[in-house]
């Protein structure tokens, strides 16, 4: 084994939340490591680093990803979206509005996948049945509410967005 | 849905509010343990054994040191003196100084895979995880032994030489002054086995097995360390006990207490799994090296290798009963596995195994007993899972043997006020039989199940829930509303089940209360998050401290008013009322406050040694897939004594979550050690915990039988809904497919090895 340590920096713009922000990163650096540890995001969570639990999700252009498993230097040029840049100037996204009045986050850890995989879900298929729920969200672990009261919020947020456009 | 004995008229207490730390966890702003950031902070790492046991000969860290970057590297021989064997309380468990050390870094032998050997802090997280590999550790492996019964042979491996077994049971015959793995035999005896087995007309008796199962955090461990150049040390983590983490450092790192500081900070889960110290003390002591705070978050892997889990178990189970159901004498052998180090929950798992029925002979025999494996922690109602898996397991087979309804019969043999427990002691007013009562006339519990290899199961469990040390003050703002300060760390809404209680007494809304969770220096000792205690401990110091603010806000009216105090009361919408129909509203008050005297501010402690127990009955329907071994929950009901519900949501939200890890236990969840005694499955890929289309919704029935102990009839939720799971989908199995399975996790490789024999 050598000695000699990459620390090698790269200089990585994209669109985060709506703003660009030009950051240096490690080029080991995950999309997850970058967000907490260079830009100070630490809204996405790391639960696994390997793809298995989904406290990392973000969309990245309006896909959702697990940030652990992407590398920072993909997202060079793209539009990324953090559960920092759900809420908009009008208040708090329906989801995390739903989130909050059912009760669907106990420790919070898992919340803001489940926000952004939730919203992924939303954009797909406005009208997801508890089934569908369900599967979308397999990808996502929870350990603290039996996704009971999750499923419940998503399908709260799903119908009121239905009804009032959004 | 929610029955209540006594409706009781409150205003706060039963809604369901908007949690007040709710929008800063859905909109990402709620710093976690590993969200810490700190002036100058290095990043740590930490390398683990390969072996399950072996004897460290050398380490060599140059290589490492010399690594461009790196800042210090740490062993075991950087905490100086060991640690001597005085105990450090961690609330649900308790564990021996010079023990805690070793498992934070190992001494002078690895005792399991992934047990901790060295700490790197570098100024990248890269840097660190390279330097890992040029740390130069020598070691001679050891012969080591993971099962538990293998563990108590005379020809096992040892691991600890200084262990020698401690005898607390009456007719034991193991010596007490030879190495052994077996760390305690105890046993608990009420009446005359014998004689209750001699009046039994049907007899079972069977054998148990448990896996090892995590409690399966989403956020790994964490901690962030700063030791200052003046000996004061503070730890940003995320713990379920801010004040055991004091305890414990302050024992590994020999310094008083008044050295450290400890900033909880928020918590992604623990079920028990984090009242004690990993990362903390290494932490520490790199920063001691470096004069930085250096910040260390464990890896997945690491979480499953060294952290948790419960206990995997061996148990024997023998129960008599007469023809009309009642029981008459039962036995229990049960042998808990500590990981490396004693101190299972054995002795619990002893206490709860027959604590919901009456049964006047009964001997529980319980052994203690390490392994080459992580060093067990508390897991939600810790010990009793298993011993009442095996209960209730033989229970619904006498219930068959008998032809006797198997709610019906745990009915008849129900605990009820006054029946004394396994230690003697007569219990206080608990809901058994209320619950039973709603199983048994539950709509679920009478439909019909229909369809091929479907099956229903029921069970009950029991958990004592605990009491123990809170503290807090509150003080009035000048607005109306009050703060307050909470020494318990919040895990899943305790804010707002604390501030309720406050709110409730002093007549106000949720919102006039603001709750905070503070540092080991701003508030006084309290115990851990966990045992079910929180919102039964600490809604109490709420009560006391609502209390108190009443008095000084009637004094202080009074003084205004310029008559006597006891011409003022408090209203039970806060408002004062003098004489004259003299009135102010509570924040009329509190805005006079400072120009009539000085604001008011109160505090509170109390010690609560016991507390209301928990019962809980759960019903299930499933479906065996049997060319898959898959198993369906297709319809689960949990019904709970829940004392009062503060907050049912959150009530609601705590039976679901310990269902879903119960589900968990009974089905998929396992450690797998190879033949080297390696962890085979240390991911969420290859450790299964439910994910969101394994489940169906999971219906709760909320009894409310309150507490007479407490203010609000208050007793624990979070703990007992983990208990009956197992026992109740092990029948659930037996009904859809004939086999009755004796060890859990029944996971498809099991179900397939009846169904599909070749
Ligand atoms: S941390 Fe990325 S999926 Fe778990
Ligand atoms: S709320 Fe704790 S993991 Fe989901």
């Amino acid at each position: 084994m050598s000695n000699r340590v990459k620390t090698d920096r790269i200089v990585i713009t994209a669109k985060i939340n709506g703003d660009e922000r030009t950051f240096l990163a490690d080029e080991r650096d995950s999309l997850l490591e970058a967000l907490r540890e260079r830009i100070g995001l630490t809204g996405a969570k790391e639960g696994c680093n390997n793809g298995n639990c989904g406290a990392c999700a973000v969309l990245l252009n309006g896909v959702l990803v697990n940030s652990c498993c992407v590398m920072a230097a993909e997202i060079e040029g793209a539009e990324l979206t953090t559960v920092e840049g759900l809420a908009g100037p009008e208040g708090l996204h329906p989801l995390q509005q739903a989130f909050l009045e059912e009760a669907a986050l106990q420790c919070g850890i898992c919340t803001p996948g489940f926000l952004m995989a939730s919203k992924a879900l939303l954009d797909e298929n406005p009208h997801p049945t508890e089934h569908d729920a369900r599967f979308w969200l397999a990808g996502n672990l929870c350990r603290c509410t039996g996704y009971d009261k999750i499923i419940r919020a998503v399908l709260k947020a799903a119908d009121q967005m239905g009804s009032n456009g959004r | 849905m929610v029955s209540t004995e006594k409706p009781r008229q409150y205003k706060v207490v039963g809604t369901r509010p908007i949690r007040p730390d709710g929008v800063d966890k859905v909109t990402g702003r709620a710093a976690y343990g590993a969200d810490t950031k700190a002036e100058g902070m290095l990043f740590g790492a930490v390398l683990r054994s390969p072996h399950a046991h072996a004897i460290i000969k050398s380490i060599d860290t140059s290589k490492a040191e010399a690594l461009p970057g790196v800042k210090a590297v740490v062993t075991a021989r950087d905490f100086g003196a060991h640690a001597g064997g005085g105990v450090v309380d961690l609330g649900e468990t308790r564990g021996q100084a010079n023990y805690m050390q070793d498992n934070v870094l190992a001494n002078h032998k690895v005792l399991y895979h992934g047990h901790a050997v060295a700490g790197v802090a570098a100024t990248d997280q890269h840097i660190a995880e390279d330097a890992l590999a040029l740390i130069d550790v020598q070691y001679e492996v050891l012969p080591f032994v993971i099962d538990v019964r293998e563990a108590m042979l005379d020809t096992a491996p040892i691991l600890l030489d200084d262990l020698r077994t401690t005898v607390r049971a009456a007719n034991s015959t193991l010596p007490t002054d030879k190495p052994t793995n077996i760390a305690l035999h105890m046993s608990l005896e009420k009446g005359d086995l014998e004689k209750g087995m001699a009046e039994a007309d049907v007899i079972v008796e069977r054998e148990f097995e448990t896996g090892m199962f995590h409690q399966g955090y989403i956020e790994p461990q964490n901690a962030t360390a700063f030791w200052n150049r003046d000996g004061e040390i503070t730890v940003w983590t995320s713990t379920q006990g801010a004040f055991s983490v004091r305890d414990a450092m302050a024992a590994l790192c020999k310094v008083p207490v008044s050295k450290i500081k400890i900033v909880p900070m928020e918590i992604g889960g623990g079920f028990g799994g984090k009242l004690g110290v990993y990362l903390e003390p290494i932490a520490a002591l790199l920063s001691r090296k470096t004069g930085h705070p250096v910040k260390l978050w464990m890896t997945r892997e690491a979480v499953f290798q060294a952290t948790g889990p419960t206990s995997a178990t061996y148990m024997r189970v023998k129960m008599g009963a007469k023809r009309d159901g009642t029981f008459t004498g039962a036995y229990a052998y049960l042998a808990y596995e500590a990981g490396a180090f004693p101190g299972s929950p054995m002795g619990a798992g002893a206490q709860c195994a027959f604590a919901p029925y009456n049964i006047p002979n009964q001997t529980v025999e319980g052994f203690d007993v390490v392994i080459n494996g992580p060093k067990t922690a508390a897991y939600r109602a810790p010990g009793a899972p298993a011993s009442e898996f095996a209960v209730e397991a033989v229970v619904n087979e006498l219930a068959e043997q008998l032809e006797i309804d198997p709610i019906e019969l745990r009915l008849r043999n129900a605990s009820k006020e006054g029946t004394p427990n396994t230690v003697g002691q007569p219990f206080p007013r608990i809901g058994a039989v209320e619950v039973m009562d709603a199983m048994k006339s539950h709509p679920h519990y009478a439909s019909e199940l229909t369809g091929e290899d479907v099956g229903r199961g029921v069970a009950v469990g029991f958990w004592f829930n605990g009491g123990m040390e809170s503290s807090s003050s509150a003080a009035v703002n000048s607005d109306g509303t009050v703060s307050l300060i909470l020494g318990s760390t919040d895990i899943g809404g305790s804010r707002a089940s604390l501030a309720m209680q406050l709110a409730e007494t002093l007549g106000l809304t949720m919102d006039d209360v603001k709750p905070q969770v503070v540092d080991t220096d701003s508030v006084g000792w309290t115990h851990v998050t966990g045992g079910s205690r929180t919102t039964f401990a600490g809604g109490w110091v709420a009560y006391e401290l609502g209390m108190q603010i009443r008095e000084q806000m009637r004094e202080r009216a009074a003084q205004i008013w310029e008559v006597d105090a006891d011409k003022v009361t408090y209203g039970d919408d806060g408002a004062i009322h003098g004489p004259d129909s003299k009135t102010m509203s509570f924040a009329e008050l509190s805005g006079q406050l400072a120009a009539t005297g000085g604001r008011i501010a109160v505090s509170a402690s109390l010690t609560k040694n016991t507390q209301g127990p928990a019962y809980a009955g759960h019903i299930v329907d499933l479906k065996v897939d049997r060319d898959t071994g898959k198993v369906e929950i297709l319809r689960y009901t949990a019904i709970q004594d829940v004392g009062t519900a503060i907050h049912p949501s959150y009530v609601e939200g705590q039976i679901q979550g310990g269902v879903a890890q119960g589900i968990g236990m009974a089905l998929n969840e396992e450690y797998i050690y190879d033949d080297e005694g390696r962890l085979r499955n240390g991911s969420f890929l290859d450790y299964r915990m439910p994910v969101a289309n394994d489940l169906p919704m999971i219906d709760t029935v909320l009894i409310e039988v309150p507490n007479p102990g407490h203010p609000y009839g208050v007793r624990g939720v979070g703990e007992v809904p983990i208990v009956p799971p197992m026992a109740a989908i092990q029948q659930a199995i037996y009904d859809a497919i004939g086999t009755r399975f004796y060890v859990t996790p029944i996971s498809p490789r099991r179900i397939l090895e009846e169904t599909m024999p070749d």
